[in-house]
This record gives C-alpha cells, structure tokens and sequence, in this order.
C-alpha cells in the first residue's frame, strides 16, 4: 500500500515519463514522417510537463501579485517553458516544410520508399 | 564599448540576420554579411585579450544579477572557441560570394545568407552564455538555421538530410533540456558555477546521475560522438559547399565545448572521471570512431561525403583527449579542435572549388583534375597532410599531445592506436591524391582551372595557418595548454 502511494503521489512524473517514452518510440518506429513529428512534438512535450511540474508549489496561486496571498508557484519554470515552446512550434514548422520540399521531390513521405528509390538509384 | 562587447558578440550577427532577411537582395545581403563577419574576430580576440589579462569576464543582461537573470560568462576557454568560430567565419566569407552564387538560386540567397548569420549567432551564443536554458535556446537557433542550410542544397536528398538531422537533433537538445530540468529541480539554478557550486553536496544522488546522461548523450548527438553520427554524413555531403565548409570547421566544435563544460566545469572531473567510467566508455568510442568512422571514409565515392566520414573520425581523436582528463590529453583534445577545424575547412574548401569549377565531387569525375586546378589540389594535399598527422602540420601537434597523454596514463597500447589509425587516413586522403594527380585529365575536365582568387585565398589563407601551426604551435597549443589548465581547475 505504501509503495502504491508512492507511485501515486509521483503521478506528474508518471504521466512526464508515459509521453517521453511514446513520444521517441514513435520517433524510432515509424516510418511516416509526419507521424515522425508528431511524435517529436510529444516528446517535446513531456518537457514542458518535467519542467512546470517540478515549479508547481502545492496550495501556491499562479505567480500574479495580489493582495492577501503569499504562497505563489514558481514563475521561472513558466518562462522557461514559453520559450522552450516556441523553440518546439519553430522546430514542427520547419520540420512540416521540409516534408512538404521532400513530398514534392519524391512523391512520397515513407522513409522506406524514399530509401528503396535512393539505393535503386 | 569594451563592457558591451559580450552581448554585441551575438546580437551583431542576429541583427546582421534580420538585415539580410529584409534586404531581400543578394548583393546587400552578402555585405551585410562580410561586415559581419569581419567584426567578429575583432570582438572576439578583444575578449580573448581581455580574459587572458584580466581573468574571466561576466556580464549580466539588464543589471539582473546572475542569480536571477541570464550571465555571460567568458573564461578562456569559451573565448578560445569565440575566436575560433570568429575567424573561421571571417577567412571563409571570400569563398561564400562565387561559391553560394554558383550552388543557390539568386531569389533565395539572401536567405542563404540571412540564415548563415543566424546560425553564427547560435554557434557564438552557446559558446559564450553561462546559463544552462539560454545554452538550450541558442542551440536550437543554431540547430534550426543548420537544418535550413542544408536543405538548400542542390541535390533532393539534400532535403531528406535537413530532415533527418533536425529528427535526430531535436532529440538531442531535447534530452539536453531533459538534464537541464532535473539539474535545476535539484539546485534551484541555471547558472552553470552556480550549478557547479551547489552539486558537490548531491552529487551522487540519483536525479543528478541521470541528467548526467542525458546531457552526456544529448550532446553527443550533436558533436556526432561515433555511433551517434549517423546525421552527419548525409548532412554535410549534401549541404551547399560553403554551408559545408562552416560546419564542419564550427559546429561540431561548439558542440564539444558544451561538452567539456559540463564534464569538467559543471559535473567535474572528480564525478565524472574517478567516480564514474565515464572515461572507459568515451575512451572506447572514440577508438571505434578513429578506426571504424575511418574505414568507412576509405569507401566513399563522393569525397565530401569522405571527409564527412573523416570528421567522425577525427571527432573520436577529440573526444579522446577529453577521456584521458590528464593535462596533455586535453591539450591535445582542445588543440585538436582548433587544428580540426583549419583542415578540415581547407579541405571542404578546396572541394568547394573542385565543385565550382568542374560540377562535381565524385572521385571518378575529378581524375587527373590535379593537372587542371594544380593549387587547389595541392592545398587539398597539404590539409591531406595536416588530416593524416605528418610532421610539420597541425594534425601532428594534436596528435602528439594524444601520445603524450596516453604514456603518461602508461597505455602504450593506446598509443599505438593512434598511430595505427592514422594510417587509414592515408588510406582515403592518398586515394584522392592518386586520382587526383596520377591519372590522365579526362575530357569532361576541358577547360577546367584553379578558381579566381576570392575562392582561392581563404584556402591559401587556411593551408599557411595549417603549415605555420604544425611548425610553431606556441600559440595554438599554448592558448589550448592554458584552456585545459582551466578546465581542470574547474569552475568552482
């Protein structure tokens, strides 16, 4: 009973570590490069999780002064992250463009057949 | 302005960057970028200047200490790379005109050139920032901006390179990030002394550890640490020659910057060295880079996709040096890095013209063109030279430090395997010579001769500094000597 409770009180790093995980295994198993993206955007999301999680004070307001409160949550990890998503929405863009470029080059966006046509050619 | 000079080291080029995006027009744009590019050094020798004089530089962005906002840190070994990055950028820039004009549509260098800037602002950024998250920010600037200019090579598997490289890149600065967070959820820091400070007391503790590796692997994706290179041939072999050549001579070597740091300055050497076998597994990979990434190259019929292959060598004899975390290993690792850089932009440089003049770098095409374009290839074997290791070039004063540092430890074995795969490098650069040189022109190659100078000097201008720093390395390995003295000292 004790360890389930530990278990359960760690749930945002459970969740943290389900979305990292799935997110590189669809990196690695697809071959679809949108799908390839996708996952690659979960992955980077499961470090907005890590990040503002970790910051989360129990009981603590969002990090706005106010009259009456005195416990606020930790506002760095919130910056930090705004600009670790910005980082991530730049990098789908130009990942999305450049399988755009690659779907009107190859006609295709599976990394098998792209591959099979390269070692042909 | 000498108190300014830290910030003005990247917000020039993001300025330049966004000049030249606006501009629109290739001729301003590339202006914009040689002004650039020639104040760089500039600032960043004032800075070197300034450290070596005065002992490390801070500068805090808008008077917010370092505790809460974002501190410049430059100590010699960040300015080394400053400098290193600078002028790399500022001899290269001639080469970029002709060589950019001939490989990119007129309607997208501007970009080109836009992007280029931007990527320079990245590579600086890393090196000289002392906050762990804004390292994280400006490494994906630079990251972003390399994965455009390699999409804007000629050929379409240019693009499936950008892709991949972006896939296995942001993956790497992703468990960059990774490591960061738990280093900050541990220490309530970002500022890489602070965070240094604050880690000798749970330096054991198990969240620590594990964003130890993430960090080590994070990074190695980026310095393209063998057997995490596979981005890397495809990248710089399809990338357009000038992109090419900056990247090999800066990125990779940012990337190792990072990497030192945080071994030696943030974990440190006791940590990492003594405690953990951090050493037994670099030591082991670097090896398999050496011979195995070297073999590889031996088979490439595209020699930019060989030297490519040979840069993952060549990272191994760095990262080696890194492993063996005695004073002439890191000397040998961070002279390495400088030597690296000259040879292999020279020989990226000379095939940039190959490419140029005669349209191709397949080793079929080129047989016999040593007749058609004889300075060219015979600045391409004189950087041959440096990359084999010959005495009285770069490449011999690294590997030297190397073989000093491993008899010191008493691994003679090791030793000799630095030698020994030295000889594979004669291998791949003697196959180029013998095509090159031993064979008859063959009537494709018509026509063909040594570029005009603004593509020539810079290689002339690399090749001197390969020769002049193999037969005095006082500054080089002096400048190297003192990096590692410092490394080893630790930031603490």
């Amino acid at each position: 009973m004790n360890a389930l409770n530990q278990i359960l009180a760690h749930y945002n790093q459970w969740i943290t570590i389900f979305l990292m995980v799935s997110g590189l295994y669809i990196v690695i198993a697809r071959g679809n490069m949108i799908k390839k993206l996708v996952g690659l955007s979960l992955f980077q999301t499961s470090v907005y999780l890590l990040f503002l999680s970790s910051g989360k004070v129990l009981g603590g307001t969002p990090p706005i002064v106010a009259a009456g409160i005195s416990v606020y949550t930790h506002p760095l990890p919130h910056v930090l992250i705004l600009t670790a998503i910005v980082v991530g929405v730049a990098t789908l863009a130009l990942g999305l463009a450049l399988v755009v470029r690659i779907n009107e080059a190859y006609r295709t966006i599976e990394e098998d057949e792209i591959f099979a046509r390269e070692d042909k050619a | 302005m000498q108190a300014q000079l830290p910030a003005l080291q990247v917000v020039l080029p993001l300025f330049g960057a966004l000049l030249a995006a606006m501009v629109r027009r290739s001729r301003p744009a590339y202006g914009i970028t040689v002004i650039v590019s020639l104040l760089m050094p500039v600032i960043s020798w004032l800075l070197l200047v300034q450290v070596r004089n005065e002992g490390p530089i801070s500068y805090v962005f808008g008077n917010w200490s370092a505790e809460l906002g974002i501190e410049y840190r430059i100590d010699l070994v960040n300015a080394l790379l400053l400098v290193l990055v600078s002028t790399v950028g500022a001899v290269i820039i001639p080469f970029a005109r002709k060589s950019v004009a001939a490989e990119i549509p007129e309607d997208r260098i501007a970009w080109f050139y836009s992007v280029y800037l931007l990527c320079m602002c990245g590579l600086l950024g890393v090196a000289i920032t002392g906050d762990a998250f804004n390292v994280f920010v400006f490494l994906e600037i630079s990251s972003l901006a390399t994965y455009i200019l390699i999409a804007l090579g000629r050929d379409r598997r240019a693009l499936l390179a950008a892709y991949q490289y972006l896939i296995m890149g942001t993956i790497g600065a992703t468990f960059y990030v990774i490591g960061v967070g738990m280093l900050y959820a541990m220490t309530g820091t970002l500022n890489l002394a602070m965070i240094a400070e604050r880690i000798v007391d749970i330096e054991t503790t198990r969240p620590v550890l594990a964003a130890l590796a993430f960090i080590v692997v994070g990074i190695s994706l980026k310095l393209a640490l063998f057997p995490l290179h596979v981005w890397l041939p495809n990248a710089y072999a399809y990338a357009p020659s000038f992109a090419t050549v900056f990247l090999a001579a800066t990125a990779t070597k940012i990337a190792i910057y990072l990497f030192v740091r945080f071994l030696f300055s943030v974990f440190g050497v006791g940590l990492v060295f003594t405690d953990l076998p951090v050493s037994f597994i670099l030591i082991v990979l670097s090896v398999a880079a050496m011979f195995g990434a070297a073999t590889v190259a031996v088979f490439q019929s595209d020699i930019k996709r060989m030297l490519a292959y040979s840069s993952v060598g060549q990272i191994g004899y760095i990262t080696l040096g890194i492993a063996l975390a005695n004073l002439n290993g890191l000397t040998g690792g961070m002279v390495h890095v400088l030597n690296h850089a000259l040879i292999k932009g020279a020989l990226f440089m000379a095939i940039g013209a190959v490419v140029f003049r005669a349209g191709s770098c397949a080793i079929e095409d080129i047989a016999g063109i040593g007749r058609r374009m004889p300075i060219t290839m015979s600045a391409f074997v004189i950087a041959g030279f440096g990359l084999i290791g010959v005495p009285g070039t770069a490449g011999f004063v690294s590997k030297w430090y190397l073989i000093i540092a491993s008899l010191d430890k008493g691994w003679w074995w090791l030793a000799f395997l630095i030698v020994a795969s030295s000889v594979i490098a004669v291998v791949y650069v003697g196959r180029v010579i013998e095509v090159a040189w031993f064979r008859e022109p063959n009537d494709a190659l018509k026509g063909v001769k040594d570029p005009p100078l603004e593509i020539l000097a810079p290689i002339l201008i690399m090749v001197f500094a390969i020769v002049y720093f193999g037969v005095d390395a006082d500054l080089t390995a002096g400048l190297a000597s003192e990096a590692a003295e410092a490394l080893l000292a630790g930031l603490r």
